[in-house]
């Protein structure tokens, strides 16, 4: 079995950083916003190089959108940082007419999402984000799994021309991708060939389910494990593909089971190849404080509840 | 012909054409519409904007407006199209199936002129703020134009808007607030009073001027150019405009009544009476 190797935990948040630091020498045309929030998004090293391409904003955030949408026109390519809350629900009108129904080239890209963002509790961990954006029309949307990923994610996105929403994370998280990697936006990366169940993840969940997949193997059980980073629009010839062979489902993500992935891989399937599916998501839940592993613990996020649900499915077959 | 003698003929053939594309679809919002008639016409053939009918999004090298009271778009689609944006005849599609000239505003049917939709209040502000620091990043200095309602003023995001661009020194940008006095459900007074505008801009940083009719074209005319040239001089200019909604149609005028309303055969034909023809019915 193919062995993924963490080369050090590292927070998805800063490979975005580095990733933006890297476009402010290569694209002239990048500018970034923030609100307030540039030490939690990494945007410091951008800043430096290019002050005069960002824009603080203050704790504006419905002017921040705005602002973005308007400096596409002038050929500007906005990244717009803020916690994924804030870039979502907080604004989600904003982003709706004057970034999406507007075909505005604004990159929202949105840190501390999910539960991991840990001790600040519920009001600041949105899981409800993916699917706000996932309904939008023309918007990409996309969900890295490590640090490396998030990188070639950001590096990525400044040359697909069209609304995106990157959504990464707080917590410092397995870095097991390569640093090289090319990131293809709507294309799922298949990481171990399986006959049994169909294990598809999104973000740091991804490499739970490598996890869950190398446990799995040693009860005699081949999962075939996707990452899909991109949900929209989603890689469903990959899906499809994997489910025919393999007759099952499970899908595992750190968002609420109403929205996410799980809902788009069960669309999918239903409309190409039915079949039996587990959902590892919250469950129609707010978080709450506590740290990382105690919430993925709680909340069912981790490769335990990956192989709970697998069993489960199983059995569905 | 005087050059504001040829502006209020444009403005009258403008209130034909409001009237007209409301009246047809039975739809859509003729009252700040009206109101706005002259301020639309100084902008766009006055002289205020330079400006380039063969469309651009990007804008650049050229002047820029930005609606952010959407709903007032049957004045925003006329005077685009008698300034060559897009064929006349296409206001005949105002609000029908397959068009581009929607209820709102919109890039969506790539209909030129337009650079943002609107419609839902309050965001126009912010998307100007954006295209003027695009136009300083781009070393263009051309100007960012928007309009905003009085009543839109209620959404939050503008004093976001407003607090922003002072702060940052956006003196390419003239915001245009309409103030009519009307909403939806009755005049700003009644629905939620906004105390005094001036006072409200001044305190966040701006520079505000007042345009005391608006809808006479001399003083829209002379008030947008004093605007243009207080510009440049480290802060954001707010333009004060007090106009009559329903403007130009006396059963119309100074009440809310016609904010979203359309008139009848009847009402359309007195209406039309008194705004002549003047550049030919599309």
């Amino acid at each position: 079995m193919k062995t993924y190797t963490d080369t050090g935990k590292k927070d998805t948040r800063s490979g975005f950083g580095e990733g933006l630091t890297e476009l402010g020498r290569t694209n002239p045309n990048v500018v970034a916003l923030c609100a307030d929030l540039v030490g939690s998004l990494k945007m410091q090293d951008f800043i430096d190089e290019n002050p005069e391409r960002f824009f603080q904003v203050g704790i504006a955030e419905a002017n921040m959108m705005g602002i973005a949408a308007g400096l596409t026109i002038g050929g500007k390519i906005p990244f717009a940082g803020t916690f994924a809350n804030f870039a979502t629900g907080r604004v989600y009108d904003q982003i709706r007419q004057s970034i999406a129904y507007s075909g505005k080239n604004v990159k929202i890209c949105a840190s501390h999402s999910g539960v991991t963002l840990g001790e600040d509790g519920a009001t600041h961990q949105i899981l409800e984000d993916i699917g706000l954006m996932k309904m939008l029309p023309g918007m990409t949307v996309i969900n890295t799994c490590d640090f490396n990923q998030t990188k070639a994610a950001t590096l990525a996105i400044a040359e697909h021309d069209g609304p995106v929403y990157l959504r990464f994370g707080r917590p410092k998280v397995a870095n097991f991708t390569a640093e090289d990697q090319k990131f293809e936006i709507g294309k799922a990366v298949r990481l171990y060939e399986g006959e049994d169940v169909t294990i598809i993840a999104t973000g740091h969940l991804v490499w739970e389910a490598i996890q869950a997949a190398q446990k799995l193997s040693e009860k005699g059980i081949s999962a075939d494990v996707i990452n899909i980073h991109t949900i929209k629009p989603l890689d469903a010839a990959a899906i499809i593909k994997s489910v025919k062979k393999t007759g099952c489902v499970v899908t595992a993500e750190e968002h609420n089971f109403l929205g996410g992935l799980g809902e788009s891989v069960a669309r999918t399937l239903a409309e190409n190849n039915p079949a039996p599916q587990e959902f590892v998501a919250t469950q129609d839940t707010f978080g709450e404080s506590g740290t990382p592993d105690q919430l993925m613990d709680k909340y069912g996020l981790n490769a335990e509840a990956i192989i709970k649900a697998t069993e489960k499915v199983l059995k569905r077959k | 012909m005087s050059k504001i003698k040829e502006l209020e003929d444009f403005a009258t053939q403008v209130r034909r054409d409001i009237l007209r594309q409301v009246h047809k679809v039975n739809s859509g919002h003729p009252g700040g519409s009206l109101g706005c008639t002259e301020f639309f016409t100084a902008l766009y053939q006055g002289g205020v904007m330079e400006h380039k009918p063969e469309f651009n999004m990007d804008g650049k090298e050229e002047d820029l407006f930005f609606l952010s009271n959407g709903h007032i778009s049957p004045v925003f689609y006329s005077v685009l199209a008698r300034s060559g944006y897009f064929p006349v005849d296409e206001l005949n599609t105002f609000r029908l199936i397959d068009s581009r000239l929607q209820g709102h505003p919109t890039t969506h049917e790539g209909l030129p002129g337009i650079r943002v939709a609107s419609g839902s209040l309050g965001q126009g502000m912010s998307v100007a703020l954006g295209a003027a620091q695009a136009k300083k990043l781009n070393k263009d200095n051309h100007l960012v134009f928007s309009l905003h309602g009085d009543g839109e003023l209620q959404e939050g995001q503008n004093w976001e808007a407003i607090m922003y661009a002072a702060g940052n020194k956006v003196d390419n940008l003239i915001a245009t607030v309409d103030l009519n006095g009307q909403q939806i459900d009755g005049s700003t007074e009644t629905v939620l009073p906004m105390g005094n505008m001036r006072a409200k801009f001044e305190a966040f940083g701006w520079d505000v001027m007042e345009i005391e009719d608006g809808n006479d074209m001399q003083q829209v005319l002379d008030g947008l150019n004093e605007a243009k040239s207080r510009t440049g001089k480290g802060k954001p200019v707010c333009v004060l405009m007090t106009t009559v909604m329903g403007n130009g149609v006396d059963f119309m005028m100074h009440t809310h009544a016609w904010h979203g309303k359309a008139p009848n055969d009847e009402q359309l034909e007195t209406a039309l009476s008194q705004n002549p023809e003047t550049l030919g019915d599309y």
